[in-house]
């Protein structure tokens, strides 16, 4: 008879072999193997691809993409937390403006009120102030302006809920314990109750602007040339339609990547004393 | 007594009324606590305690009554016989002559213990960062926590976190500290470090109004201990007498109920 132990540390440990994922891999891997093929010899010139990757008019309408992307994020943060404080403002006033525009602008179509900003003059040939100014809004609203305001304040409605969320996930200790030290409002959410819900803010902001990469595409319809409207441009004049459009799939798939890089990088800053784990000194 | 400065009180608390809904939380509350006095709160749980606390932090404003500090009237300012509630750059003034402690610390939980300490100096009262970062070693220090000072508060026990609370109500050199229920969320051998900081902070002459469930602690540092009962003050008297000799029934039922 064999005595029996009571320590395992001299045993070896058997990892289970789970069947089905290596099944799965297999599949997912011939189906990949496939894809692949299906474009390596369809009717596309993988040479033009390259060639077009980094031809002048691509480039132009890459470094427009990012540019209203960022810009156009910027505004909707900036839109975003100005109206969430007001949404959670005491002021009865101030919180109804913020619920009209929260509702007024995430009803309406992005597509559409970009439409309706570049077709402003329609509705308004001038402004400016009476008497001492006055513009032709058709020289102004070109398609940059339409576009930026047009994305930036939609997105500025969407904001509005994240950092609405962002700030009602912050104990109410928290505001509490900064009053009494005798902050401010203004204060208290900055120094104390910002940083604390860029936590819950930052993973859906991060999308939000993953998403405004692809939506500035939209942009396209009112003529501001960011990458589709430039691959566009190009294919109308040399016909290598499909080409053109996996080289804008391709940016948008690098600068997208990069996007969720720093989005990590951010995350990390916020964690801060959270997770104390994980903090580097 | 204990505390000797004349003068007028530091806090004077007139009939006090606070409601939540039809819920009456204070019913015609008044007390005064003078300069260099520690006024200790006992009572049942829903008595009122913390939402005294509270109102005369400014973090509940009362509907009736007055309440006066260092002379001057909070949350209201009058004129002639109109009362205009006070906006929020005014009573965050206000708030700065008082400091709270919290059952729960309620630390600030992405900024180191210094910081947390710092912090308040720095933004709200204009301090020279460094400074600020100083007087907060300093504070640390005099808590029993210098070699805390990188620690976030997610690395500190509940009793180092609540010293930490208390240097950062110091830090603002408030005229007042209220402290509610400061050791209550604490495991029992985490209490005396905490009851300890409290004690010196009496012995050299901070006014504070400790609300409390530690009788013998009352005794001991309470100059004077109030008895609330269903948002009244049913007794208020020298801490002995209070605690060992009550002139209420209801007194002394509270106190037989806690001992036993
Ligand atoms: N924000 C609020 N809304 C509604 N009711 C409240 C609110 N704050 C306090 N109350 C009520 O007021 C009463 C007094 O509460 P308070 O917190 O002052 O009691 P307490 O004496 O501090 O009790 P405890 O010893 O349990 O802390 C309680 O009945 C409570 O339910
Ligand atoms: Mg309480």
């Amino acid at each position: 008879m064999q005595k029996t132990s009571y320590d395992i540390s001299g045993l070896t440990i058997v990892t289970p072999r789970n069947y089905g994922r290596i099944f799965a891999v297999l599949c997912i891997c011939l189906a990949l193997a496939g894809i692949a093929h299906a474009f390596a010899v369809g009717q596309i010139e993988w040479s033009y691809v390259a060639e077009f990757l980094t031809f002048p008019a691509i480039l132009t309408g890459l470094v427009n993409t990012v540019v209203m992307a960022i810009l156009a994020m910027v505004v909707g943060i900036a839109l975003g937390v100005i109206f969430a404080i007001m949404r959670l403002s005491d002021n009865l006033v101030l919180r109804n403006v913020a619920i009209g525009y929260i509702w007024f602008f995430r009803a309406v179509p992005a597509l559409l009120q970009l439409l309706i900003w570049f077709n402003l003059a329609l509705i308004f040939p001038n402004f400016g102030i009476p008497g001492l100014f006055s513009v032709k809004t058709v020289s102004v609203m070109t398609p940059f302006l339409a576009a930026l305001l047009g994305l930036g304040i939609q997105q500025g409605a969407f904001t509005a809920e994240v950092v609405r969320a962002g700030l009602l996930s912050v104990d109410r200790g928290q505001y509490e314990a900064a009053q009494s030290i005798g902050m401010t409002r203004m204060m208290m959410l900055r120094y104390i109750i910002m940083p604390q819900a860029m936590r819950v803010i930052v993973p859906p902001i991060g999308n939000e602007f993953i998403g405004m990469v692809k939506l500035t595409s939209l942009a396209s319809v009112i003529q501001f040339s960011e990458i589709l409207y430039s691959a566009q441009t190009v294919y109308y004049a040399n016909n290598r339609v499909i080409e053109l459009l996996i080289v804008s799939a391709i940016w948008y798939v690098i600068v997208v990547t990069i996007l969720s890089l720093i989005q990590i990088w951010i995350e990390r800053h916020f964690d801060r004393g959270i997770r104390p784990i994980n903090h580097k000194k | 007594m204990k505390h000797s400065k004349t003068g007028e009180p530091l806090v004077v608390v007139s009939g006090a009324k606070k409601s939540f809904g039809h819920f009456e939380a204070l019913k015609d509350v008044s007390l005064s606590v003078e300069r260099g006095e520690v006024l200790c709160v006992i009572g049942p749980s829903g008595s009122g305690k913390s939402t005294l606390l509270r109102c005369i932090n400014l973090l509940e404003r009362i509907e009736g009554g007055a309440i006066f500090i260092d002379g001057e009237m909070i949350g209201y300012r009058r004129s002639a016989d109109k009362l205009y509630p006070l906006q929020d750059a005014e009573l965050a003034r206000q708030r700065r002559k008082t400091a709270m402690v919290f059952q729960r610390f309620n630390l600030f939980p992405h900024l180191t213990a210094a910081e947390n300490i710092a912090v308040g100096p720095i933004r709200v009262l204009n301090e020279n960062p460094k400074a600020a970062r100083e007087h907060a070693l300093a504070l640390l220090d005099s808590v029993g926590l210098a070699a805390k000072r990188d620690a976030y508060p997610a690395e500190l026990s509940g009793g180092q976190q609540q010293r930490v609370a208390i240097a950062r109500a110091l830090a603002m050199r408030p005229q007042l500290i209220l402290f509610d229920e400061p050791t209550s969320a604490l495991d029992p051998e985490l209490v005396g470090d905490v009851l300890k900081v409290i004690r010196d902070l009496a012995a050299s002459g901070m006014t504070m109004i400790v609300v409390t469930h530690e009788l013998g602690f009352a005794r001991e540092v309470g100059h004077r201990v109030a008895f609330m009962d269903h948002g009244r003050i049913v007794e208020i008297g020298d801490a002995r007498a209070v605690l060992e000799n009550p002139a209420q029934q209801r007194t002394r039922e509270f106190i037989a109920a806690v001992r036993s």
